[in-house]
């Protein structure tokens, strides 16, 4: 299977990754190959197997009880944040 | 060209847990910004997300409220967009196997009629933050205590055919919750919102036509009018050729329009695969029937039930369910006035609701109790005051917080039932409008009522109607 070049620019920009125009064929090209690679799992019969969604069969989620256990470390955490003000994290404009 | 409206809701309610769902920090509304963002809700890498046990048990409880299937397996999926409110990068939501799927709620139209609307799925997701503008110019402020609050989203069925239909489907979904108890239902405070799909189709086609999504709407006047104006909006752009484009807007209450809104990624990208950070979820039958066991009474079966114990029509039955504590505040003064169902129905739906909305307060804060009601109601029902005259009491209990018997007795308000007394009244009415009687005993019949106001007015409102009525009578025929 061979990925366009609109694919790899469509699937950077979802992945937030800016590609130069050199990159570009690289990764249409590698991308490609790991496609084919996956793809030859295609080929196994899968008829009558139960589509699978973690692969750690038979164990289940665990639940916890509804209880509050975090306190505030606001400050430590904050002190990896580029821009604080206020206590909020401070973030280039968003618009909506 | 006639145009038939379609339009299928997603109710995002919060679920009322301490904890978040994936961690252990509080969901305490109005926190200082931040304070309960940790580790897992920040989306720090090597953190692990564990499901909080009261946010499925809610889920399941109101999936066996609406009827709906349960599934003993289901999975949690990531939804991939990029969002400073999120700062994972996704969501952990629901997708191909959500928790509750098939349901369906009963809506009553306008003319009495039930309607069904089918709910689609109601899966389980966390909340995203809040994202702020105000007061900070050129960039965004981020308050991530939101972010991993639990929801469940309520994915309806386009079974919806007005604004209004869309109106009563939210406000039963309302409703049910707080019954339920698995959401406080505080639209300010976002804990209960709504996006609306809505479409229009020339009337008797059976393909819908192309929708648009009207994000965070989150009062009910808002939903009505949204989805009126967008209705308008899309009928115009058909009658003129055009095409409706499939896209999430945004309703301005200012301005009272919808308008197009700046989309964060075409649905076909959010690119959801199970996460793998978690299990699928597997309930057993055990689980399940304990939350069964937890049901309360739910808002249908309550009205069915007032309807046939206390005689209601179905429409009292249903406002006076509208929320459980109404229902417990009507029924305690039914209980405290015995044989008068009725009564106790139109006092709280008539002059309590009134002043509940004239001053803006919830029923469990209302000044005059269930008890001081019924005080007023058994004066009504042992004669002692007239109805007209409760009223006035009434409003008085509701400014002062004093009973009824005390506000009798102060003003004097004891109802006349002496019938010397008001015979007497009667013949000095008679004897003041000579004119009047005369009429009346040539076959003006209409002057009946002129003689009673006077009479009434003659006893400050205190004579007994009934009796008023027969003795005047007698006299008038002289």
């Amino acid at each position: 299977m061979s990925l366009t070049r609109e694919q790899i620019e469509s699937i950077a920009h979802l992945a937030r990754l800016e590609l130069n125009v050199t990159e570009i064929p690289v990764y249409q090209e590698s991308l490609s190959r790991i496609l084919d690679f996956v793809g030859e799992l295609e080929r196994a019969d899968t008829s009558g197997i139960e589509p699978m969604s973690h692969p750690l069969p038979g164990l289940s989620q665990r639940l916890r009880p509804d209880v509050v256990t975090e306190e505030d470390r606001r400050e430590l955490y904050q002190a990896n944040a580029p821009r604080v003000e206020a206590g909020l994290y401070i973030v280039p404009k968003v618009i909506e | 060209m006639e145009w038939e409206t379609v339009i299928g809701l997603e109710i995002h309610a919060q679920l009322s847990t301490k904890s978040k769902i994936f961690s252990g920090s509080s969901t305490a509304y109005g926190a200082a910004p931040n304070v309960q963002a940790n580790l897992v809700d920040l989306g720090y890498p090597g953190v692990l997300p564990v499901l909080n046990r009261e946010a499925v048990r809610m889920a399941v409880k109101f999936g066996l409220a609406i009827d709906a299937k349960i599934a003993r397996h289901s999975v949690f999926a990531r939804k991939n967009y990029f969002y400073p409110d999120l700062p994972k990068g996704y969501q952990i939501s629901q997708y191909e196997l959500p928790i509750v799927a098939d349901g369906s709620l009963e809506i009553v139209l306008d003319d009495g009629t039930r309607k069904r609307i089918g709910i689609t799925r109601a899966h389980l997701e966390e909340d995203a933050g809040k994202s702020i503008h105000e007061g900070l110019p050129g960039v965004t402020g981020i308050d991530l205590n939101r972010a991993g609050t639990p929801l469940i989203e309520i994915v309806s069925e386009p079974d919806m055919r007005s604004a209004k239909e869309a109106v009563a489907y939210m406000k039963k979904v309302h409703t049910l919750v707080r019954y339920l108890e698995i959401c406080d239902g505080n639209m300010q405070e976002g804990s209960f919102r709504c996006d609306a799909n809505v479409s229009v189709r020339p009337k008797g086609s059976d393909r819908f036509g192309t929708r648009t999504e009207i994000k965070n709407l989150n009062s009910f006047r808002f939903v009505e009018k949204a989805i009126n104006y967008e209705v308008a909006r899309q009928i115009d752009i058909l009658e003129s050729g055009g095409k409706v484009v499939q896209e999430t807007r945004l309703y301005d209450p200012d301005r009272g329009e919808t308008r197009s809104m700046r989309t964060k990624e075409e649905a076909n990208d959010y690119r959801y695969f199970p996460d793998p950070d978690l299990l699928p979820l597997v309930l057993d039958d055990a689980f399940i029937d304990e939350v069964r066991a937890s049901l309360p009474e739910l808002p249908d079966q309550k009205a069915a039930r007032f309807s046939e114990q206390y005689g209601l029509s179905a429409y009292d039955a249903g406002v006076l369910t509208a929320s459980r504590e109404l229902a417990d505040y009507y029924e305690e003064v039914v209980r405290r006035v015995p044989g008068e169902p009725k009564l106790a129905a139109n006092w709280v739906m008539v002059e309590l609701a009134a002043a509940l909305n004239r001053d803006g307060v919830e029923i469990t804060e209302s000044r005059v109790s269930a008890g001081r009601l019924a005080g007023l109601l058994n004066r009504i029902v042992d004669n002692t005051i007239s109805g007209k005259i409760a009223k006035e009491v009434f409003e008085a209990m509701w400014t002062s917080g004093r009973d009824a018997d005390t506000i009798i007795e102060e003003k004097g308000l004891r109802q006349i039932t002496d019938t010397a007394a008001i015979e007497k009244a009667i013949d000095e009415v008679l004897a003041a409008n000579p004119k009047q009687l005369a009429e009346y005993r040539a076959g003006k019949d209409k002057l009946f009522g002129f003689f009673v106001g006077q009479v009434m007015k003659a006893t400050k409102g205190k004579a007994n109607p009934a009796q008023l009525n027969e003795l005047l009578k007698k006299k008038l025929q002289g």
